[in-house]
């Protein structure tokens, strides 16, 4: 039995109506039910993602097959963005008392239905992102993306910071997206064409003027930059990641940064005939992966601490998107997935007995022995300690790097996993040396554990063995003679 | 299998203790299981003389990246198991009483012993890489945790130091990988062997300068070496017997069994640069040495300025330097690890390790004294100790490259300075033995308990290898050197 790829996206839009619609209707039930429902219904469209066959994209498609691809990237980050969400919605189930204190309604249970739903819809944004390979769907799916992350990011609105963060937010992806439209206009109007297989082929001939395209280039790289927080689009990122909800945050720093490296993997494979761009993705990515590990040093509060760490692992990613090694990029953000998760969840946990401070997780290991353990292990993946999956996603980018005689960005990646070492285990620090005055266990739910267990085991399972995740990559070899080629240059 | 067994017997210890086995009953009988083992494979399994890995079994990781989980033994790696697991034995047997998360104490030192196992028995680049960085975090736990002093700064550099030390070395790795034919690439290393005469000269320097800075910083080569002593004098004692004795052996290790036969040109071109190097750890560390007024310091100090040595043989060029190296890894491996125990039971009874306070504890504690007493004169390197055997092969393997009765050469020059170096550690270990030891004892403490009765085995076990391979070192150098006779006569 096989499924076409779109009915995935079309399944997840279908569940997140459908919730809206019978949420209406609910009013007394416990609205934790829809986040279960939505939790069980992603898992099974994520177990139906393997029924769909992965095809290489069809350059003289037309119709819906020129926007649209199924090729193996775009269905394995298909399942990325359904796994993301399934873990965000397990803690926003945890989150829920946050937000009903914060929300003033006329039923106790006010907003939550939105909470829990709104996460499908950017789920479904970002699966159509992974697929877009035009312009056109890329914008489209973006903005169902942004939209729904302007109304999460602002969620609990009652608290000042939150409304900050969702105002910065709201304002900043909004004049990136002005940026992305304004880039696109200018590629169409030098190519003609919205398809980037297309685009690719006409800026080959010479007779086109180059540089109006790369002007263009320019202009949504800086929108992607912005996605994907990359000096010097960074700046939103430590306020918005503080101030919003922290399963949004964690939705943010983990599936919209990876929306936003697909869709670069994927627009960047035309333009990388032009050499200025290489040029121009070397310099981001040294300033991305220096700023991010400096700015993380002093940092005391957990969420900002997180913030910086994903600026800086954009810098560790844009090195393997320099070195145009796909498949090391999507390793990297499925360990970056599962570690960062795993931290945010503990954060969530711990933050609503103590707070979001690192002293806030002082004497940790005494108080709830399991969360200090996951919360270690996610510590020492983002750090790059071997046998954790962050360690093999730095090993293939740095080898990438030097395959490709990165040797700068190289340097610089090693003397900033050193800072890595020093906030990350900062964390630690405070977890295993300090002891607290607090001695009270740390509630946990039985969801909560079962899913940080399973980002444990993910973690080391990859850490050990991550045959499973270049498989499902590379199955008909399609993005690896590009990376060949380009090697022997 | 067996291997397997070593491996992982003290990995599974340590989450079983994690879990809530026992901590120290199952700490000790992962301990003497696995020496057992090893000692059943040092016996039985392993064949002395024979050329080649020996008791090689393998496990399919990743084939896109040609990665698999292979265990094997040379004599090389055999005698850093055995290392290991008299070093891990003694640990256990000298921790004392834990006041706080006993289990994660005793889970963290085997972590430590399963990764050394684990790097020396592997026969793959990647998990000789990554079972070393396994103790990584434990280290730093060990130190944070239940260190004293200045725990937390130490801890802080000695986890900075060697994870950077770590991923320079990965690219150093990462660059021999590469180096070698796509169709012969591999993270085998009998595969890279075979392989290793196609690496280009110009390769070989770039690689070999990488492998020697991310190793160096793991071994405390100067003038990166500024985070052991510190460490080691804040860390509990178990955790510097582990470190000191046995993990800290993996960048000589890795010196001796990726660098030099892979890498001969690459050697080549940094032997005058590792020199210069090795001597400011005999030289300058000694002097160092000899001006430290506290006890764990001190150790900590000689424990980097006998590296020096063992740099001096892997520069040496010959066999004899060669086979000296890695006599010496074993025999400081020993001797440092019961410098290490017997400091913390001093510290222990008397609260202080500062030279001048102490005194005349020869009177109250003569076991003590007795084993340091044997313990000094091994670091020193008297004849009658392994110290005192790989010291010799080592001077003399250096003096003998290139000799010439007209004109000295740097290897001459080398062997010369690093004589010196003798009398300079003779001059620190014998002081402290006197101050620490001679005197007059202070009246509050002419009650101190004398060791453990318990202690007698593994300190018995210590001393009895440091003796038997400083009397028969044939026995040794039988095991170890086919290990490097194929890099020495291909030459």
């Amino acid at each position: 039995m096989t499924i076409s790829a779109p009915t995935l996206e079309i399944a997840v839009l279908v569940l997140g109506l459908s919730m809206l619609m019978v949420e209406a209707f609910l009013e007394r039930t416990d609205k934790r039910t829809l986040a279960f429902t939505a939790i069980l219904g992603l898992a099974a469209i994520f177990a139906a993602s393997f029924f769909v066959i992965p095809q290489p994209a069809d350059p003289v498609a037309t119709g819906f097959w020129s926007f649209y691809t199924a090729d193996p990237l775009a269905i394995f980050f298909k399942r990325f963005a359904l796994a993301t969400t399934i873990f965000v919605l397990v803690m926003m189930i945890d989150y829920a008392p946050v937000v009903r204190e914060s929300i003033p309604g006329a039923t106790p249970q006010a907003g939550l239905g939105e909470f829990f739903t709104l996460p499908i819809f950017t789920c479904a944004g970002l699966m159509w992102m992974a697929s877009a390979i035009d312009f056109v769907m890329i914008f489209v799916s973006l903005e169902l993306v942004s939209i729904s992350f302007y109304v999460l990011a602002s969620f609990t609105r009652r608290n000042p910071t939150t409304l900050e963060a969702g105002v910065k937010y709201l304002i900043l992806s909004a004049l990136s997206t002005g940026f992305l439209v304004y880039g696109i206009t200018w590629i169409f109007g030098v190519t003609g064409e919205t398809n980037l297989a297309r685009i690719a082929q006409a800026l080959a001939d010479p007779a086109i003027e180059s540089g109006p395209a790369l002007f263009g280039m320019l202009l949504v790289l800086v929108a992607l930059g912005f996605k994907i927080a990359a000096v010097p689009f960074q700046m939103w990122v430590p306020d918005v990641y503080q101030g919003a909800p922290t399963p949004v945050t964690a939705f943010l720093s983990v599936g919209s940064k990876a929306a936003g490296f697909v869709v670069l993997l994927r627009v960047l494979q035309p333009f990388f005939i032009l050499p200025q761009i290489e040029r121009l993705l070397i310099a981001i990515a040294l300033l991305t992966l220096i700023y991010g590990n400096l700015a993380a040093l002093p940092q005391n509060n957990l969420k900002r601490l997180l913030a910086y760490s994903s600026i800086a692992h954009a810098g560790y990613l844009l090195i393997g998107v320099v070195s145009l090694a796909g498949e090391a990029v999507s390793f990297y953000l499925v360990a970056y997935l599962l570690m960062t998760l795993l931290s945010f969840a503990v954060l969530i946990v711990v933050a609503r007995q103590t707070g979001e401070n690192i002293e806030d997780f002082n004497g940790l290991a005494k108080r709830s022995p399991f969360l200090a353990l996951a919360m270690l292990i996610a510590m020492a993946s983002l750090a790059g300690v071997p046998f954790t999956a962050g360690f093999l996603g730095k090993f293939f980018i740095f080898d990438a790097a030097l395959r490709h005689h990165q040797t700068a960005l190289v340097i610089a990646g090693v003397i900033t996993v050193a800072c890595g070492f020093y906030y990350y285990l900062k964390v630690v620090r405070a977890m295993y040396w300090e002891d607290s005055p607090n001695e009270t266990a740390v509630p946990l739910s039985g969801l909560s554990r079962a899913a940080m267990a399973a980002l444990i085991a993910g973690i080391i399972f990859l850490g050990v063995y991550p045959q499973p995740v270049l498989n499902a990559l590379n199955s008909p070899r399609e993005t690896i003679p590009a990376t060949e080629s380009a090697s022997a240059r | 299998m067996i291997l397997l067994f070593i491996v992982f017997c003290p990995i599974l210890a340590a989450l079983a203790i994690l879990i809530g086995a026992p901590a120290r009953r199952t700490a000790l009988w992962a301990a003497i299981l696995t020496l057992a083992a090893t000692t059943l494979v040092y016996f039985g399994g392993f064949e002395a003389g024979q050329r080649g890995f020996q008791l090689v079994s393998s496990w399919p990781i990743s084939a896109d990246w040609r990665i698999n989980f292979t265990l094997g033994l040379d004599g090389l790696s055999l005698m850093m198991l055995v290392l290991t697991a008299i070093v891990t034995l003694a640990a256990i047997c000298f921790t004392g009483e834990i006041k706080q998360h006993e289990h994660a104490f005793y889970a963290c030192l085997l972590f430590i012993a399963g990764g050394a196992m684990g790097a020396f028995a592997s026969l793959d680049l990647f998990f000789f890489y990554a079972f070393h960085e396994l103790a990584l975090i434990p280290t730093f736990l060990l130190i944070g945790i239940w260190g004293t002093g200045n725990r937390q700064v130490a801890a802080w550099k000695i986890t900075i130091y060697l994870g950077t030390g770590s991923f320079v070395l990965l690219l150093g790795l990462i660059m021999l990988y590469r180096s070698v034919p796509e169709a012969a690439r591999s993270f085998d290393f009998r595969a890279l062997q075979k392989a290793a005469s196609t690496i280009p000269a110009e390769a070989q320097g770039n690689i070999f300068l990488l492998l020697l800075l991310g190793f160096g910083i793991l071994v405390s080569l100067f003038p990166f070496h500024t985070w052991a002593p510190e460490a080691y004098a804040s860390a509990p004692p178990p955790a510097a017997m582990l470190h000191a004795g046995v993990l800290k052996k993996f960048g000589l290790y890795g010196l001796l069994r990726l660098a030099l036969p892979l890498l001969p040109e690459g050697a080549q071109q940094w032997s005058t640069l590792l020199i210069v190097l090795l001597l400011g750890n005999i030289i300058y560390v000694g002097l160092v040495t000899i001006a430290q007024k506290r006890l764990d310091w001190m150790l900590g100090y000689s424990s980097v300025m006998h590296m020096g040595y063992i740099f001096l043989g892997i520069a040496s060029g010959t066999l004899l330097g060669t086979n000296g190296a890695a006599l010496l890894i074993f025999a400081h491996g020993i001797s440092i690890a019961l410098l290490f125990g017997l400091a913390g039971e001093i510290r222990q009874r008397t609260g202080t390790l500062v030279l001048t306070d102490l005194g005349g504890l020869g009177k109250a504690m003569p076991r003590a004294a007795l084993a340091f007493g044997l313990a000094a004169f091994a670091a020193i390197g008297l004849p009658g100790f392994a110290n005192f055997t790989g010291e010799v092969m080592v001077l003399f393997g250096t003096f003998r490259n290139g000799a010439n009765p007209e004109r000295f050469t740097i290897y001459q020059i080398a062997t010369v300075l690093a004589l010196w170096g003798v009398v300079i550690s003779a001059v620190y270990m014998l002081r402290a033995y006197r101050r620490v030891f001679m005197g007059a004892l202070r009246e509050s403490w002419s009650g101190l308990a004398d060791l453990n009765g318990n202690l007698r085995v593994p300190i018995g076990i210590l001393i009895a290898a440091s003796l038997w391979f400083g009397f028969f070192p044939q026995s040794f150098v039988r095991i170890v050197s086919p290990a490097f006779k194929s890099y020495f006569v291909s030459k």
